[in-house]
């Protein structure tokens, strides 16, 4: 314990050192965390800007890869310089359990009534609703594939295709494809004989792999031809369309999550926190993302703000709904490390 | 008067000279203090720190007291009575309060999966409980409290200092009876990243001293004009950013890239080769990124050597060959041998570029580092990883210093 105190005291010590500077400088201002690429780009323009010019506090942003390991440190040794961040369903959920996320009072950010079943958690509120879906280069194909089956299909298929560097989506992916009813397919991967089945699936396509961690990457892949399908978020490939890249969304098997913001626990900023929070809940505010990126609104009012053409290309949009397999944050939360590290260890073997 | 004050004179004189010494002393540290402070802060004491991270085990001594202290008379072959049962329940309530039942929760599953969404469980049913008998409410949760393997483990997890993460990072575990067994084979994976690092490592170097050695001897004895010209071509990309390097390799690799337009052009090949995300890939880039750190200390020391040597070898009647192999090459081990060493040492901790045009079955030792401080945030089995890598690194020095010998090494 003793040890433990000092090795921790040491740790703050030299840690303080580096990040007085930073933290001085955060005190006149906000820390936003958010994934980087077309996402915080959208973001800027729809939440950051808007926000600083209305308020007149300035908007300091970070971009990160999803790690919780870098607020820890910061909640750990009591130099948290994030303030706000954007997080998933079951970082949200792991934060929370951990204490490293601020318990929310929603009395200070918006009408909990108001916000979409799910997407208001005790340490995190949802900021939209994106997908993670495959796309595919349609100069690769004369007939493209059109379910998740297809992407598992190395001979109807062949070349390689790029997948997210995690265990959440592709597994339950693998199983599907495998013949897994879409609504059983954590009934099958709760047990290890599930698991099992799943990682045998996976080892078909293995060796065709490319294994992408940043969200801009699948669309970098498909545009350069270095895979001709690739797993990625909706509104990545999206913006990458936009922009006259041939590549087309497969709405199969999407899994629709939130994108959330939680606040990192003992932020000196909470006040400011809460106040940027509570902006970015507002339905005028959450309207202006969808033209950018097409990630859907979590404010119910928002989600009638909504252009019906745009709504379409939306993961919330009935029809694109109607082939999603239920998502389940939860499942991940819980078991999110132990088939993460299952997963590493298959992927270096 | 003569006869008293010689010694006197003598007496002052020396301490006159250790005075001017002391000062002198005191100077030079004073001037060595700051590089000293330095290191000590930013090299010695995060390396004490990682090391004692690496056997550090405070989650459940931690925020389990009451049951540890329970379970210390438990004969650890029967299911322990319901006074553990109820420390326990004290313990998950102060913890659910401080919101720590994660981390015990996070500790437990390293070895028994699924005990955290297991004990999260609990610690939420622990807060509702308030009459007993605990025991017969914790079997009732859940089938992993009436396990006496899982009571071994929280035992065990107990302590505070624990062996658990040196051993997973040679693929070891404690067994049931305490005894040290491999772990099952889907879980093997450090050994083989080990041996593959040095693997890297080593294929690396030896492919910079091939490309390098020449090199270097044609940098030295070509006239300083031509030379000068060459230097800035070595030169050049060593004083480019890592990263910006690392890029180019992707873009020239990649399968669509110039390198595989190139041999279908030439049609050496019929359809384009995987050079991107592979260990080809890997080694060519980290070869290209190392190349002045063996070829520099190379060229300095062949610098030095004079012609006159092998000149004069030949002149007694030897071959080109043979005078170049045993006049010339021995003098140039000393630099040899640092550029090798050097190469070897940083190759062990590479990450970013087998991170970037690696596989993933290219990854070296670094990245798991690095994925169990970012992503898994299990900072004890990142830290055993590095410090078994430090330890290889030091092992390797002294059998290396044992070989070639450290003081025969040159760096220019």
């Amino acid at each position: 314990m003793k040890q433990h105190l000092m090795t921790k005291g040491l740790v703050a010590a030299v840690v303080a050192a580096g990040v007085f500077a930073s933290v001085a400088y955060a005190a006149d201002g906000i820390t936003v965390v958010s994934w980087g690429g077309a996402y915080q780009e959208s973001q800027r323009k729809t939440i950051f800007e808007p926000y600083a010019a209305k308020t007149g506090v300035a908007v300091k942003e970070e971009e990160y890869t999803g790690e919780v390991a870098k607020i820890r440190a910061m909640v750990e040794s009591g130099t948290v310089s994030w303030d706000v961040i954007s997080v998933d369903t079951p970082t949200a959920l792991q934060g929370c359990d951990e204490g490293v996320l601020e318990v929310l009072d929603y009395s200070r950010i918006v009408d909990k009534a108001k916000i979409l079943p799910g997407a208001a958690l005790e340490c995190a509120i949802g900021s939209d609703v994106y997908a993670t879906v495959f796309a595919y280069n349609t100069t690769k194909f004369a007939e493209g594939p059109t379910t998740i089956a297809d992407f598992f299909d190395l001979e109807k298929f062949p070349g390689k295709r790029g997948m997210q560097k995690n265990p959440m989506n592709n597994l339950e992916w693998a199983l599907i494809a495998d013949g897994v009813e879409k609504d059983k397919v954590y009934e099958v991967l709760g047990t290890p004989e599930g698991v099992d089945r799943a990682f045998a699936k996976l080892d078909t396509i293995k060796s065709q792999v490319v294994w992408w961690e940043a969200g801009a990457q699948p669309p970098q892949l498909l545009a350069d031809g270095e895979v001709v399908m690739s797993t990625a978020w909706n509104g990545r490939i999206a913006n990458a369309i936009k922009e006259g890249a041939p590549l087309k969304i497969v709405w199969d098997a999407q899994a629709p999550d939130l994108d959330m913001w939680a606040i990192a626990k003992g932020t000196p900023n909470l006040d400011q926190a809460y106040d940027f929070l509570a902006y970015a809940s507002t339905p005028e505010v959450q309207k202006d993302l969808a033209p950018m990126i097409p990630y859907g609104p979590t404010h119910i009012d928002a989600v009638a703000l909504v252009e019906p053409e745009l709504a379409k290309t939306l993961p919330t949009h009935p029809d694109n709904l109607a082939l999603a397999y239920p998502f389940s944050a939860e499942f991940w939360g819980d078991n999110m490390e132990e088939l993460r590290g299952r997963l590493n260890t298959w992927l270096a073997q | 008067m003569s006869v008293t004050t010689s010694p006197l004179l003598q007496g002052s004189l020396k301490a006159r000279l250790r005075r001017a010494e002391r000062v002198q002393r005191l100077r030079a540290i004073g001037l060595v203090a700051p590089l000293f402070i330095f290191i000590l802060i930013t090299f010695v004491v995060p390396i004490i720190i990682l090391m004692t991270r690496s056997v550090d085990n405070p989650e459940v001594a931690e925020n389990l007291p009451l049951t540890m202290a329970a379970l210390s008379d438990w004969d650890a072959t029967t299911l322990p009575d319901e006074a553990v049962f109820a420390a326990l329940v004290e313990d998950l309530k102060t913890a659910q309060a401080s919101r720590n039942t994660g981390l015990v929760g996070k500790r437990l599953n390293y070895e028994i999966s699924g005990a955290r969404s297991k004990l999260l469980q609990a610690g939420r049913a622990a807060e509702k409980m308030t009459a007993g008998p605990y025991k017969e409410q914790f079997l009732e949760l859940d089938d992993l409290w009436g396990k006496v393997e899982t009571w071994q483990v929280i035992q065990r997890a107990g302590e505070k200092i624990t062996s658990f993460y040196l051993l997973k990072s040679l693929d070891l575990q404690r067994g049931v009876d305490g005894a040290i067994v491999q772990v099952s084979p889907d879980q093997r994976l450090f050994v083989d990243v080990f041996i593959r690092t040095l693997g890297i490592s080593t294929m690396v170097t030896v492919a910079t001293l091939l490309l390098g050695f020449p090199l270097a001897y044609i940098l030295a004895t070509l006239p300083v004009r031509h030379s000068n010209l060459l230097m800035i071509f070595v030169l050049l990309p060593f004083w480019t950013s890592l990263l910006v390097r690392t890029t180019a390799w992707v873009v020239v690799l990649q399968t669509e890239g110039p390198i595989n337009d190139l041999l279908l052009w030439t049609g050496l090949t019929d359809e384009r080769l995987q050079l991107i995300f592979s260990r080809f890939g890997t080694i060519v880039a980290m070869t290209h990124i190392q190349l002045p750190f063996t070829l520099l200390p190379i060229y300095s020391v062949m610098k030095t050597i004079s012609p006159n040597y092998v000149r004069a070898a030949r002149s007694l009647g030897s071959g080109p060959f043979h005078a170049f192999w045993t006049i010339y090459f021995p003098q140039t081990m000393p630099g040899i041998a640092a550029g090798c060493l050097l190469t070897f040492i940083l190759c062990l901790g590479y990450y970013i570029t087998p991170a970037l045009v690696g596989g993933p079955t290219d990854q070296m030792i670094s990245y798991f580092v690095a994925l169990y401080t970012n992503r898994e945030l299990n900072w004890g089995q990142a830290s055993a990883l590095g410090g078994i890598l430090l330890l290889a690194t030091l092992v390797l020095y002294a059998v290396y210093n044992r070989l070639v010998g450290i003081d025969k090494m040159k760096l220019g």
